[in-house]
């Protein structure tokens, strides 16, 4: 029931808080944190749960499952479960979602209450895309998301609001109506096989498709989820939605919107579709690996800083896109590593960038410049986090590049060389960045004031989450570990592997029993 | 007390930390107690496990020390774990010794800057990182290192921020070096996926016995490797971005830029050494590499006006005879080189800091002169320095260990007499360069008008004790002429296998070593006619139309900067900037024009006339009626 409540919660509290907002404003951002709070213990609970029965071995796919019958006659029902794979990113969920609120403490002062709703609903959208088992209801989460999403951004967006957040919603709408029309064809090539007319996801998973039409469906999921990634060459509306949604909708939107796209390949596309989309993986790749050096370019280019953040999302996607389609563990763990990673680091960017236009209300790196000297502690942890968008050792993006590029090496040496020259052009983009907005000569005498108590108490969190992960990310991988092999299981297709090596057939033997020999000798 | 190796990379840290944290609201005394003392804790350790190390050998003359586990995923098993060796505790050694007193150094030579925490901070996070790099058991944690100290270069060499030539130094020093690791990863992935682990010492176990002599697989692994100990040690092809790395403060040059980060690479080799036997294609072009580098870099430090340039140049031509033995399998001859440079480029570095303190920040060599009489200890060191480098007979560290390189290329199977030739040519450049330094700086007339600063004791205690360093640590190794020490030799073979050696006869020897010698000296009195007696020639030479082309070419390092600007720097920001609105975007935003286009065009039918509909209606059927029939 937990999971029903988490979402219950969320529902819930944005309710209360447009209503408590008649009342004053600092009542529904405290409703708002409180639900999430609520959330955070449920989801904590939730870990606990997890780990025991992780070790009791009690077997079963889902800690934990709910299925109430919605629409029995069109085969729909309401159906949650979580496993490993979803339950980091309900917490990436939460923990993102509250410092979203607490970024926007003081950034937003219209209709609080409203958009304090819209937050909550967002999320709970989120959270129901990462738990649901029933194509139905994962389709209706996904819509969930959308609306709010956009009066988010319509309404507390930036100078060019209307025209992104109408870019975003056409793309996202456009692209999930493909995905409506494979869940139909999908439904119905089921039915047709087995006489059984439904949408739950375990019974979908058991459709024997090939051909033509089995590619068709795959296509219509793909571009859903390359849309919402976002993949080259769908991403036009990411930097424009990114660049004009207020701080806490650029925190959602990079930190845990995107990730639905990711996950929604890693649950669905791949696991149903096994043999016809790994053939497609070439393609894919192709386009991750696109993806990753395109948008780095763009990114450089920009002189707006949360454009340039926007487009390293970009570049980083690539990363997970190529990782998916590599479809061998060691890339799967970096895929979810890089969606945890990517969520925080990237998320924090955004906090950051927010945090800077609400004191110099602009977000042009060309005015800023030698912010050092004026606000240190703010300087100290823009850095931090292009480091950690660079991929610097110790940190958690580090680790899932590192294993996406290890795993994507078995799939395609090409793929992956091509991919690493991303981390070059991951180090121009993010210190261009450092030295236009902080080191340099001031451009304009700004007065702002440094980062105080409540943004470096949210950035006290962040940075610890990432160091945290870069050092000891084996929790994670333990969590995650059984679900994707579940869903490789599912998969029931081989991945692809390279053929370039020459005598690897021989070191497994030779590595058992060998302790550890002395170096050199 | 081995137990506590852990706490040698650890205190770095430590240190690093608490200046983070603490570091601005703490006054300059505990900053400087807090760098310092955490780096003299490690060098303290240091020491003392080394000493232990070696009047009490371990088993198998190493050590491991497990810290916990760090990713174990999917067949990958990364772990803290600790390894020392014969390598690794000279590398530790030197880093922690040279770096701490580097940084007691710093402690008076910054105390009037800005960040005077933030400097401590960074620096001790590099000394962090780089035991970590040598002592790091596996590959990824060697990564981490790797890349940690990357980053602190880069930190160190943006120093002083608001200069934007600076942060621009700062940035290349990181993409370039990042463009060798990208390989280096590469390599990485390869020797996973041959041998299932990260180990250091397991790969080295396995590559011999799955591995045949020269397979593809062993000269891409090697090769890639190559790139980032290219990288890192500033080698050709991508060695443009230490010189400009001089902009950070002088310490920083001295333990990054010369005693420790630069020489990563070499470590890097020798450490994985086993995987270049197996690659004699690629032994050979590291000693390709190690020749041209030693010989180009020396051209150009010929002609700087920038003492640290100069020295900067010399680095990367001491780390080419590095590279140079290595190539031909004289492991420990690397090494040696690699510790009496330490000492002597050091000591070099912080004397010209001294200098530069002195003269208001005057970096132009032809704007110092005269300043024997007015920093005598000073140049008492510089020059002990500066014929270290240059290799002084008998006398100086530098000699010794640049000896053994060229005789070792002389003798290894895989030298020869062209090598050879281009060290003894290097070492001429050597001499003419480090006495022109000497010659201009502290001799002649001076062209200043006032000492700003003198140095106080710690930081003249610090050059005395590296000047000590650069003239006995040869002792630890001599000729067969001049006593036959072979303690070091001896040492590092617990982890390096001796070089193969054809057996000179001690006349041959000796010749060869004469030789050599005699370029040296030859070199000396070069510079000094060219400097001191005849001037005129100098400036004749210089004059000539050839004379000022080489002058051009030399002094901005062979045109490589120029070439990557053309063929990479500037077509990718073209590229960026031609694309900053991104074509895929205009794409889709043509199809929103294209969309209202025939909005409008549609709209305009709607004209209210009722002809017009009429109309419409009456074509409309005649088309519907026309299609019906004919199709």
């Amino acid at each position: 029931m937990t999971l029903l409540w988490m979402i219950a919660v969320l529902v819930l509290g944005g309710l209360l808080a447009g209503i408590g907002d008649r009342m004053s404003p600092r009542l529904a951002r405290w409703i708002a944190l409180g639900a999430l709070g609520i959330d955070l213990i449920l989801g904590i609970g939730l870990c606990g749960e997890y780990a025991r029965w992780t070790s009791s071995d009690a077997g079963g796919r889902w800690l934990e499952e709910i299925r109430w019958e919605w629409i029995p006659s069109a085969g729909i029902a309401f159906h949650l479960g979580v496993d490993g794979l979803s339950l980091p990113l309900i917490l990436l969920t939460i923990f993102l979602g509250i410092m979203a609120v607490i970024a926007s403490w003081n950034g937003i002062t219209e209709r609080v209450g409203f958009f304090h709703f819209n937050l909550l609903w967002v999320l709970s959208g989120i959270l129901g895309v990462f738990v649901a088992l029933d194509l139905f209801l994962f389709f209706f989460c996904w819509e969930l998301m959308l609306v709010p999403m956009y009066f988010l951004i319509a309404i507390w967006g930036h100078e060019h609001r209307i025209y992104a957040a109408i870019k975003f919603f056409l793309f996202t709408q456009g692209s999930g109506l493909l995905m409506l029309v494979a869940i139909l064809g999908l439904y119905f090539s089921h039915g047709g096989q087995t006489g059984d007319y439904t949408f739950a996801y375990s019974a979908l998973l058991e459709t024997d498709l090939s051909g033509a039409a089995a590619l068709w469906l795959m296509l219509g999921f793909f571009v859903a989820f390359a849309v919402k990634l976002p993949a080259f060459p769908f991403h036009p509306w990411l930097a424009d939605a990114h660049t004009e949604a207020p701080t806490a909708g650029s925190v959602v939107l990079a930190g845990l919107l995107l990730k639905t796209g990711a996950y929604g390949l890693i649950r669905f596309v791949i696991p149903i579709f096994g043999e016809t989309a790994l053939d497609f993986a070439p393609v894919a790749m192709a386009l991750g690996v696109i993806g990753i050096l395109y948008g780095a370019t763009l990114a450089f280019a920009q002189t707006d800083l949360k454009r340039l953040i926007a487009y390293s999302s970009i570049s980083h996607m690539g990363f997970v896109l190529l990782g998916v389609f590599a479809w061998n563990l060691l890339a799967l763990q970096g895929v979810v590593m890089q969606m945890i990673c990517h969520g925080i680091s990237t998320g924090a960017l955004f906090i950051l960038a927010g945090e800077l236009q609400d004191r110099i209300h602009t977000r042009e790196m060309d005015r800023m410049g030698g912010l050092w000297t004026k606000v240190p502690r703010t300087a100290g942890v823009g850095l931090f986090f292009a480091l950690a968008s660079l991929g610097l050792p110790g940190l958690g993006n580090f680790v899932a590049e590192f294993l996406i590029l290890l795993g994507s090496f078995r799939a395609s040496v090409i793929f992956t060389a091509l991919a690493a020259c991303g981390l070059v052009a991951a180090v121009v983009y993010a210190l261009w960045m450092v030295q236009r907005v902080f080191h340099g000569e001031e451009r304009e005498s700004w007065k702002l004031p440094d980062f105080a108590f409540r943004e470096m108490g949210m950035m006290s969190v962040l940075i610890a989450a990432i160091v945290w992960l870069g050092l000891h990310p084996q929790p994670v991988f333990n969590a995650v570990k059984s679900a994707l092999e579940t869903l490789q299981h599912d998969a029931a297709a081989e991945p692809l592997s390279a053929r370039w090596r020459e005598s690897s057939a021989v070191v497994p033997d030779l590595l058992r029993g060998s302790a550890a020999p002395p170096m050199s000798r | 007390m081995r137990d506590l190796l852990f706490l040698i990379p650890l205190s770095p840290f430590a240190g690093f930390l608490v200046l983070v944290l603490a570091g601005g609201r703490l006054p300059r005394m505990a900053v400087a107690l807090v760098g310092c003392g955490s780096v003299g804790i490690a060098a303290l350790l240091a020491l003392l496990i080394g000493c232990r190390f070696v009047a009490d050998p371990p088993e198998g003359h190493f050590l491991r020390q497990e810290l916990g586990s760090w990713i174990e995923v999917g067949g990958l098993n990364a772990s803290f774990g600790l390894y020392l060796d014969a390598l690794s505790l000279v590398m530790m050694l030197v880093v922690a010794v040279v770096g701490f007193l580097i940084h007691l150094y710093s402690s008076e030579f910054m105390d009037q800057e800005e960040g005077y925490s933030r400097f401590f901070a960074y620096m001790n996070l590099f000394v962090g990182f780089m035991l970590t790099l040598v002592l790091a058991d596996n590959l990824l944690l060697l990564l981490l290192g790797w890349e940690g100290v990357g980053l602190c270069s880069y930190l160190l060499i943006g120093f002083w921020y608001k200069d934007p030539a600076n942060g621009y130094a700062a940035r290349k020093a990181f993409v370039v070096t990042r463009v060798g690791d990208t390989a280096m990863i590469l390599g990485v992935f390869l020797l996973f996926y041959s041998f299932g682990t990260l180990d250091i010492g397991e790969i080295l176990y396995l590559a011999p016995r799955s591995w045949e002599l020269g397979s593809t697989t062993a000269l891409a692994a090697a090769a890639l490797l190559l790139g980032g100990a290219v990288g890192k040690s500033a080698q050709l092809p991508l060695q443009t971005w230490l010189p400009d790395a001089m902009a950070g403060p002088t310490p920083v040059s001295a333990l990054i830029h010369a005693a420790t980060m630069v020489t990563a690479g070499v470590y890097l080799i020798a450490r994985t050494h086993v995987l270049f036997e197996l690659a004699p294609g690629v032994m050979r072009l590291v000693a390709a590499i190690g020749a041209a580098t030693l010989m180009l870099a020396a051209f150009s430090a010929l002609t700087q006006r920038d003492i640290k340039r100069v020295l900067a140049y010399s680095t990367i031509s001491q780390i080419g005879y590095m590279f140079l033995a290595l190539g031909v399998g004289a492991w420990s001859a690397a090494m040696f080189h690699f510790v009496t440079h330490a000492f002597f480029k050091a000591l070099l570095f912080l004397g010209a800091g001294v200098v530069i303190q002195a003269l208001q920040h005057e970096h132009d060599m032809f704007k110092m002169g005269g300043l024997r009489k007015e920093l005598p200890l000073t140049f008492a060191t510089f020059v002990i320095g500066a014929a270290s480098l240059a290799a002084l007979p008998l006398v100086t560290a530098g000699f010794y260990s640049k000896e053994l390189i060229l005789t070792s290329v002389w003798a290894s199977g895989r030298g020869g007499p062209w090598l050879w030739g281009a060290g003894v040519l290097g070492a001429f450049l050597t001499a003419v360069y480090s006495s022109r330094m000497v010659l201009l700086a502290f001799l002649g007339e001076p062209h200043w008008a006032a000492i700003s600063r003198r140095p106080g004791s710690r930081m003249l205690g610090v050059l005395a004790v590296l000047a000590i360093g650069s003239l006995f640590a040869g002792l630890l190794q001599t000729p067969h002429l001049l006593g036959n020490i072979t303690i070091f030799s001896n040492f590092m073979e617990q982890a390096l296998p001796a070089a193969r050696l054809a057996q000179e006869a001690l006349w041959s020897e000796t010749l060869l070593q004469t030789v050599a010698t005699g370029a040296v000296l030859l070199g000396v009195f070069v510079a000094y006619v060219l400097h001191v007696r005849a001037p005129r020639w100098r400036e004749t030479v210089a004059g000539s139309a050839l004379g000022s082309g080489l002058d051009r070419l030399w002094l901005t390092g062979w045109a490589f900067d120029w070439f990557y600007d053309k063929a990479f720097v500037q077509p990718f920001t073209r590229l960026a900037r031609l694309n900053r609105r991104d074509v895929v975007d205009r794409i889709f935003a043509g199809i929103a024009l294209l969309m209202r286009a025939s909005h409008h065009g549609l709209a305009r039918t709607q004209t209210g006339s009722l002809r017009w509909y009429a109309m419409g209606i009456g074509a409309g059927t005649v088309v519907i009626i026309a299609i019906i029939l004919y199709l």
